[in-house]
């Protein structure tokens, strides 16, 4: 059992998250949606119920916070095992073969990673039009480098390690000592990755509904609720501060998640 | 008697130079035979040689290896494979380093049986088992479950024995097998290797710097020096009287049970030189 409290926060929290995501509609005290221009622009507890306050249409900011967890949380899970499966094969394929199949990956990897990764994926998505079906794929497009860099300079390591040689004079075919030798140790980091990079979904996919282009905007996203929070920043600050912490406490989880994780399974560190 | 293993003027080399001169040596039946040599001899590039293993800046320039006849250069990797594991297998170097860290040693014992001898999984872990026992390791049902750095080197190194032996191999390839061992347990390890090699008759190609192991258990020996065979012949023999100045240096610089007052001596400068020139030449 891991002693690290990283773990434990981090995972606890993100655990906690995925409860409210998939019970939002029994724990909203609103419907996210709903519009009601009396109580406009209401600070935190100033109306009863609405413990949060309300934003400019009148729409309870606590549900639309935990509505909101859906579309973060799937984005960051569904988009980070893609980049990561995506990724992790290329990575493994580029650093076990090495030769012209190494070059060509790593030649993939230096250009892609060449341009600046938020215009990329705003560009991407504008193309591909807006949805979270576009966000994801945007997001699986720009950051499989992300794993198959590591995972590729990982996988040259352990190939030249003697478990390895002695596996080919046990006559095991090249394919097999890659999935049954190799993927195990280099399992641990890209679980490390897998949780840095859901961390990071949940950003651009921030990013991309406060610019406008994930899912419809009147659905309630945090990046979406930032960009109109921006808008009335002063007459209610709570529009934009609540989407923020929220945002800013998920990705504090996942990242401390992926740093303990980093440590605990780390032989050279466990033993 | 025709060889099981039959190296004929085997040459490679790097692009830095040469690193076996015309190596020629054969392996009979059931015999184990020791390749002697310090660091850089060669001996382990012949070992990686026969088991298509060198690393990839190493290339073999001219010679074959005969393996029961056909030559194991001319084989395509496919083929190859299929001999390795089944018919030639390798006592590795390193216990440490030589067991995968991530998976556990009843998964790495039975890969082989279920891949290569295609047993099911209930048969290669009874297999598995009784190979442990006759590796003399005590309650190998928990060792199964184990990972490798629950283990102590010999005990390691006993499940690597288990695993080259556990195909039936014709031959084993033995390189360096106790060299990362402590000595008493080194002397476990070397009983139990000689004792499966005549349990088996399993031809044995020991690769080693040790003269006191090579007196122990090899019937025949090759001496190496900077990739060239200098002398080969029966242990006993070569031990009682050595030919080649080289190997006379060499034994007067091993301890020996047999002369326990006697001084060592370090292998003379003038008779590298004179080798090295003799080599290069």
């Amino acid at each position: 059992m891991p002693k690290d409290v990283r773990i434990w926060a981090g995972g606890g929290f993100i655990i906690l998250l995925l409860l409210v995501a998939v019970f939002a509609p029994l724990l909203a005290p609103f419907d996210p949606l709903e519009q009601d221009l009396l109580t406009a622009t209401m600070g935190p507890g100033q109306e009863p119920g609405r413990w949060l306050g309300t934003d400019s249409l009148g729409r309870d900011v606590l549900s639309r916070l935990i509505y909101g967890t859906r579309i973060a949380l799937t984005v960051a899970f569904i988009a980070a095992v893609l980049a990561c499966l995506l990724g992790t094969i290329l990575g493994l394929l580029a650093g076990y073969y090495g030769g012209w199949i190494d070059a060509l990956i790593s030649r993939l990897i230096d250009i892609w990673m060449a341009f600046p990764p938020v215009l990329l994926s705003i560009l991407l998505v504008a193309v591909l039009g807006s949805g979270i079906h576009s966000v994801i794929a945007a997001i699986v497009v720009i950051d499989w480098t992300r794993f198959a860099r590591v995972v590729r300079a990982e996988t040259r390591q352990q190939a030249k390690l003697e478990y390895a040689e002695a596996a080919s004079a046990l006559g095991m075919g090249r394919m097999v000592i890659l999935m049954r030798e190799i993927l195990p140790n280099v399992l641990p980091v890209v679980l490390v990755l897998l949780s840095l990079e859901m961390g990071i979904a949940v950003i651009v996919e921030a990013i991309l509904s406060f610019v406008g282009l994930s899912v419809s905007t009147d659905a309630p996203t945090w990046g979406g609720m930032i960009a109109e929070g921006r808008q009335i920043i002063y007459q209610a600050w709570w529009v934009l501060v609540f989407p923020l912490v929220a945002l800013f406490l998920t990705v504090l989880a996942f990242n401390q998640l992926g740093d303990g994780l980093r440590q605990w399974l780390d032989p050279m560190l466990k033993r | 008697m025709t060889p099981v293993i039959d190296i004929r003027n085997l040459t490679a080399g790097t692009r830095a130079g040469p690193i076996l001169r015309d190596v020629s040596l054969n392996v009979n039946a059931g015999e184990v035979m020791a390749l002697v040599g310090e660091s850089g001899a060669g001996k382990s590039t012949i070992a990686k040689a026969v088991l298509g293993i060198l690393p990839a800046g190493i290339k073999i320039t001219a010679g074959n290896i005969l393996f029961e006849g056909t030559d194991l250069l001319a084989l395509a990797p496919p083929q190859l494979r299929e001999l390795l594991g089944v018919r030639i297998a390798l006592i590795p170097q390193d216990p440490l380093t030589s067991l995968n860290p991530a998976r556990r040693i009843g998964d790495q014992l039975t890969d082989g049986l279920r891949l290569r001898a295609g047993m099911s999984r209930s048969e290669a872990t009874a297999r598995a088992l009784s190979l442990l026992h006759d590796v003399h390791i005590r309650e190998p049902d928990l060792v199964m479950r184990r990972y490798p750095h629950e283990l102590s080197g010999g005990m390691r190194q006993r499940v690597l024995i288990a695993q080259a032996f556990s195909l039936n191999p014709h031959v084993i390839i033995a390189d360096e097998p106790t060299t990362a061992l402590d000595v008493t347990v080194q002397k476990q390890v070397l009983r139990l290797i000689r004792d499966m090699q005549r349990e088996h008759g399993t031809t044995l190609l020991f690769v080693t710097h040790d003269l006191g192991v090579v007196a122990q258990i090899c019937d025949r020996m090759t001496v190496l020096y900077g990739g060239k065979v200098l002398e080969q012949g029966a242990t006993a023999d070569i031990i009682a009287n050595p030919r080649h100045p080289y190997t006379q240096a060499l034994l007067a610089a091993s301890p020996r049970y047999d002369r326990p007052d006697q001084s060592l001596k370090p292998v003379p400068e003038a008779l590298i030189a004179e080798l090295k020139r003799e080599i290069a030449s």
